[in-house]
């Protein structure tokens, strides 16, 4: 059976150019970064040159970065590490209604402890509205937290705009970019971003590696207390085949992204071209253009998401309904009920997140194989009957 | 993680459809997730001579109102009411801790169907 890939939003693998650059680090190399012998010069070296390379990703320098073990403590660090620092000056934190559980979670275990949070409303388009971002400003407001580009529908916020609305009003700013960094430019010194949360695993290196972008001048608590490691912002021995990993995936990246992007774009079009002219009654979710190139998020009316999948799956399709992290969860996506969908609609979802190796002729098999499944299912659906 | 009973059930469901002129029918949401299922039976001398179901729901959903009207085709109204959303996760060897709650669409829908029918029968044994 055909293995077609549809979810690289959720992981991606690992590439050969990557792997081959991090095998030596779990041989050979196996000094410790700290030391300061013979063992040790090898991996601080390997370190910083990865350093080096995430850096260019972003366009920040390498003293801004810190390598971390994912995007979730990326988001955890900044978003507890701001407030904890600045708590003196206030305890109001926005953030919006469609973010990660990385940073939801944060925030809602941050209710506990006092601090005060605004979860601002996003529109059909999935967007939020920049006055209303201004309104919820307060004295006491110390950190912004809007995500870069959603997971679940790829959905691009204007980062630009609320940096220069962070910095007039003197609110230090975090954006998770964890589903941006790979896919598209990213430029820290044209954003006024204060700190940036990035994830390995989501661009072609391992899972357990990620990367935060510190602005010079931000102060943190630190998340993980420990050894002297990336200058005391965050304790632990390097996971040093990881960053190896990460740097390396950043350069293929940066070298690749201008071809990938229109790769991309033209596969995803085709996809929803396709998906239109063929299944009836289905909806598109999420801004028409200000979305990722690699992110098709579908809603197919009368049917359920779940079974979409394992139907997907048994032709060997890997897709997913909502973000992979709330499977196991009963409710509809957080995001698309925000964004105003019935619970019908938002349940009969269906993501589908494409990547480097996807090709025209995985989005063709899709596109023929998708009508009879959803009919099939449609037939089944006591709600298809009366809507007909 | 579905086993093999819930695919086989899921890829192929027995019963799917509706009953022209059923003696019951049973439509309910989950209360839990806001799936639904509608189910139709046809009863005659006591026993459920047919039985048809439609289900928007996931996976579990599905394979679990397709079970059901395998379960209760030729018993007795009071055996049918017997069957039990562990009866029906039980018949599909089992279902995973978090799709538990999937197979109380399918005993409530069937409950409701009994409902429905006795209701009806009540009716016009009053209206005689
Ligand atoms: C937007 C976003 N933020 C954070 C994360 C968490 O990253 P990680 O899996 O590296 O903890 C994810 C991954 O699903 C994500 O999509
Ligand atoms: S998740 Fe709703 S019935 Fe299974």
């Amino acid at each position: 059976m055909n293995r077609i890939y549809f979810d690289h939003n959720a992981t991606t693998p690992v590439l050969d150019e990557v792997f081959d650059a991090m095998v030596p680090f779990l041989k050979d190399q196996w000094g410790n970064p700290s030391s300061i012998h013979w063992a040790g010069r090898g991996t601080r070296k390997a370190v910083e040159d990865a350093r080096e390379s995430v850096s260019a990703l972003l366009n920040c320098t390498p003293i801004e970065l810190i390598f971390t073990s994912s995007g979730t403590e990326g988001d955890n660090h900044a978003i507890k590490g701001l407030a904890y620092a600045q708590k003196n000056k206030g305890n109001h934190i926005i953030t919006t209604k469609v973010e990660h559980p990385a940073v939801l979670s944060t925030c809602k275990h941050l209710q506990k402890e006092g601090f005060e949070v605004t979860y601002l409303d996003v529109d059909k388009d999935g967007l939020i509205s920049l006055d209303e971002l201004k309104a919820a400003i307060t004295p006491k407001t110390i950190l912004i937290s809007v995500m870069y580009a959603n997971n679940e529908t790829g959905v691009l916020f204007p980062i630009k705009e609320i940096g220069q609305i962070a910095k007039e009003k003197g609110v230090a700013f975090h954006t998770d970019a964890v589903q941006a960094a790979g896919k598209i430019k990213i430029d820290v010194a044209d954003l006024n971003v204060d700190l940036m949360t990035i994830s390995g695993h989501k661009l072609y290196a391992p899972k357990g590696v990620g990367a935060l972008f510190i602005k010079r001048g931000t102060r943190l608590v630190p998340l993980v207390h420990g050894g002297h490691q990336e200058r005391n912002r965050r304790g632990g021995t390097e996971n040093v085949a990881g960053i190896v990993a990460m740097g390396k995936a950043s350069g293929i990246a940066i070298r690749d992204m201008e071809k990938e992007t229109e790769h991309l774009k033209t596969l995803k079009e085709r996809l929803e071209k396709g998906m239109t002219e063929r299944v009836p009654h289905i909806k598109i979710n999420g801004h028409p253009d200000k979305r990722l190139p690699n992110t098709a998020n579908i809603s197919f009316e009368f049917v359920e998401g779940e079974s979409l999948l394992l139907n997907l799956d048994m032709k060997g399709i890997a897709a997913s309904s909502g973000s992979a992290c709330t499977s196991g969860s009963l409710e509809p996506s957080h995001v698309l009920v925000s964004m105003g969908l019935t619970h019908e609609l938002s349940h009969g979802s269906v993501r589908f997140s494409l990547g480097k190796s996807n090709t025209v002729q995985e989005i063709d098999y899709l596109l023929e194989i998708m009508p009879p499944i959803v009919e099939r299912m449609r037939s089944m659906s006591p709600l298809y009957a009366g809507a007909k | 993680m579905y086993s093999e009973k819930v695919m086989d059930h899921f890829s192929n469901p027995r019963n799917v459809g509706e009953l022209e002129k059923p003696s019951g029918t049973g439509m309910v949401g989950n209360p839990a997730c806001g799936d639904i299922m509608k189910l139709t039976i046809q009863v005659e001398g006591g026993v459920v001579k047919d039985v048809k179901f439609k289900t928007f729901g996931c996976g579990a959903a599905i394979a679990t109102s397709s079970m059901v009207t395998e379960l209760v085709k030729g018993k007795n109204l009071d055996e049918a009411e017997k069957i039990s959303n562990s009866t029906v996760a039980e018949a599909l060897d089992g279902l995973p801790p978090v799709k538990m709650h999937c197979s109380n669409l399918a005993a409530d829908a069937l409950h409701a169907a009994i409902e429905d029918y006795r209701k009806k029968q009540a009716e016009e044994a009053a209206a005689k």
